[in-house]
């Protein structure tokens, strides 16, 4: 069955064609023991573009994001990624953890961080080669962090920890890119930096999507939003679906009150 | 003088050497992983696999043994599930009373089959019998190239440099997924890594060092090498890769310095007999990790 065939099924008519998404959701419940996390969860990511993932606190942002990488098992629904699954499609994602999901005392280098980026083409014994070096270094130059290669990852700070994880990703040269919550914890320098370095990707055609805390820069960063509430409360460009109504409904009480001047 | 290190002491000291870094090498990543414990887990409940292997097969042999201990490993996890989920206890305490009563379970066994005729009680299962494994066809130095009496060498001494070299070619096959996943198993999933399968292999890893290691030189060495010289060498560097290196050189070191002073050092105190060899190595290993903790120069504050 193909996903637009499991979309109608559950009475969805879709107008574009799924091929052309970097990743569809459809029907995608996660559950931690009995408890569903995320429900029946549809969303269709378009190429080129920046999605902001937000709702509040346990409403199932990362899960949402474990599951589109088969992070977690979904109970149900499908994955798709340009119309074909997940496995065949894993070279072309890249995926930036949590930071805070990471035991920063591990005896590793800044290099060696980034260089687990090149796994895929290193394989399990393939040499290292300047190239690869090379790689790394154009990677970490590009977050600004190349005069940190041989410190300890554990002696950054959370900043540098973050951009050390960009550059990893970067070095995976995917063409989507999903990030958990890149901005939590980081200075201002690094989250500009981060930004830069995220738009630099999409106007290269690259598709981001990050799950996003600060409501207050969302219409800076993303071209488009994802809202969440354990179900899909919303989808679109941030003119049309980041409204004080959809926060209403997505947060609940009154938050997002004097954020978004445009539809006030 | 050559003769008798040759024949008495090289061997036990090889030995313990070859078991010491082969529980410390997989030692590393259960230590990273956060999961030491596992070490000790494990050498507690193998002990009824093994005997029950040594029951049906009436031999010791590393093979039959594995897959006991692979039998009790599944014993204990269903155990654990079963008193924690019937029991409503939390499963830290499920598993401390599975462990201890299995290898209790492990002793009564012992006691009351027939093990005379090999190396197999309560105290081997403890401490071993690594003073014993000595090379009775030695001459001297010049037996080390003397074919004939190489075969006379204790088979304990094969049984685990073999293993030492499977759980070292794994560990060098894999080096790459078992650093990335230890390091960040969410982006090892995300790569498409089986990390599951990681996870158990590096338990299997130490499950082959541990039941290899188990009868030449107990459990009390096996534990300790799981955790001090890993641990040691986490001060040591910020490096994996060196890591590792520290942690086969502490292995090493307590070995040979534990077997040399239970042999001597009671002479040297002026005592008479000589004490537990196994016993001795696994302090040794402890106060190489207090001297790490105090001098070592990757300390935290």
């Amino acid at each position: 069955m193909t996903a637009i065939e499991l979309a109608a099924e559950n009475g969805q008519t879709i107008a574009e064609n799924l091929d052309n998404s970097p990743l569809a959701l459809r029907g995608v419940t996660v559950s931690y023991g009995n408890e569903p996390v995320v429900f029946s969860v549809d969303m269709t990511i378009q190429t080129g573009t920046m999605t902001a993932i937000i709702g509040p606190n346990g409403a199932g942002k990362s899960t949402l994001l474990k599951a589109a990488l088969g992070i977690v098992k979904p109970l149900a629904g499908r994955v798709t990624t340009w119309g074909k699954s997940l496995d065949a499609q894993r070279q072309r994602i890249a995926y930036v953890p949590q930071r805070a999901s990471i035991d920063w005392d591990f005896p590793t280098q800044v290099r060696d961080v980034v260089m687990m980026g090149l796994f895929r083409e290193l394989g399990l014994l393939r040499r290292v080669r300047a190239k690869h070096h090379d790689k790394v270094m154009e990677c970490l130059t590009r977050v600004g962090m190349q005069d940190f290669a041989d410190r300890q990852i554990g002696q950054l700070s959370g900043g540098q920890q973050q951009r050390v994880f960009l550059a990893r990703a970067l070095a995976q040269e995917a063409d989507l890119y999903l990030l958990d919550e890149p901005f939590a914890g980081v200075d201002a320098a690094t989250e500009a930096a981060i930004i830069a370095v995220l738009k630099e990707l999409r106007d290269e055609g690259k598709t981001v999507v990050a799950v996003h805390h600060d409501l207050s820069t969302v219409e800076d960063y993303f071209d488009r939003v994802f809202l969440i509430n354990r179900r899909r409360m919303g989808e679109g460009s941030v003119a049309d679906a980041f409204t004080q109504d959809a926060l209403h409904a997505t947060y609940g009480g009154r938050l997002g009150d004097g954020l978004i001047a445009r539809t006030g | 003088m050559g003769y008798e290190f040759v024949a008495l002491s090289l061997p036990p000291m090889v030995i313990g050497m070859l078991a010491a870094m082969a529980c410390a090498l997989p030692g590393n990543f259960l230590l990273l992983r956060r999961q030491s414990l596992i070490g000790d887990a494990i050498s507690h409940v193998v002990l009824p696999g093994i005997v029950v292997a040594f029951l049906i097969t009436g031999a010791i042999t590393t093979l039959p043994m594995m897959f006991g201990a692979a039998g009790a490993a599944l014993v204990a996890v269903v155990l654990i599930e079963a008193i924690r989920r019937l029991g409503k206890v939390e499963p830290g305490a499920a598993m401390g009373v599975v462990f201890t009563a299995m290898f209790a379970a492990g002793v009564l066994l012992l006691e009351q089959s027939d093990t005379s005729g090999v190396h197999l009680d309560v105290e081997h299962a403890l401490y071993g019998n690594l003073e014993s494994l000595i090379w009775l066809d030695a001459v001297g130095w010049s037996s080390l190239v003397d074919p004939t009496a190489l075969a006379g060498l204790p088979p304990e001494l094969f049984r685990m440099g073999f293993a030492l070299l499977i759980v070292g070619a794994l560990t060098w096959l894999f080096w790459r997924p078992l650093k990335l996943s230890t390091f960040d198993e969410g982006f090892a999933r995300s790569l498409g890594l089986p990390t599951t399968l990681i996870s158990l292999g590096v338990v299997v890893m130490a499950a082959l060092a541990a039941v290899a290691a188990f009868d030449a030189v107990g459990s009390i060495i096996v534990i300790a090498m799981f955790i001090c010289p890993p641990a040691a060498a986490r001060l040591m560097t910020n490096r994996l890769e060196t890591q590792i290196a520290w942690s086969l050189i502490f292995a090493c070191a307590s070995a040979i310095l534990g077997y040399i002073f239970a042999g001597y050092g009671p002479l040297w105190i002026g005592a008479s007999a000589s004490v537990s060899a196994a016993g001795m190595i696994a302090t040794v290993s402890g106060l190489i990790l207090t001297l790490a903790a105090l001098f070592a120069p990757h300390r935290h504050a």
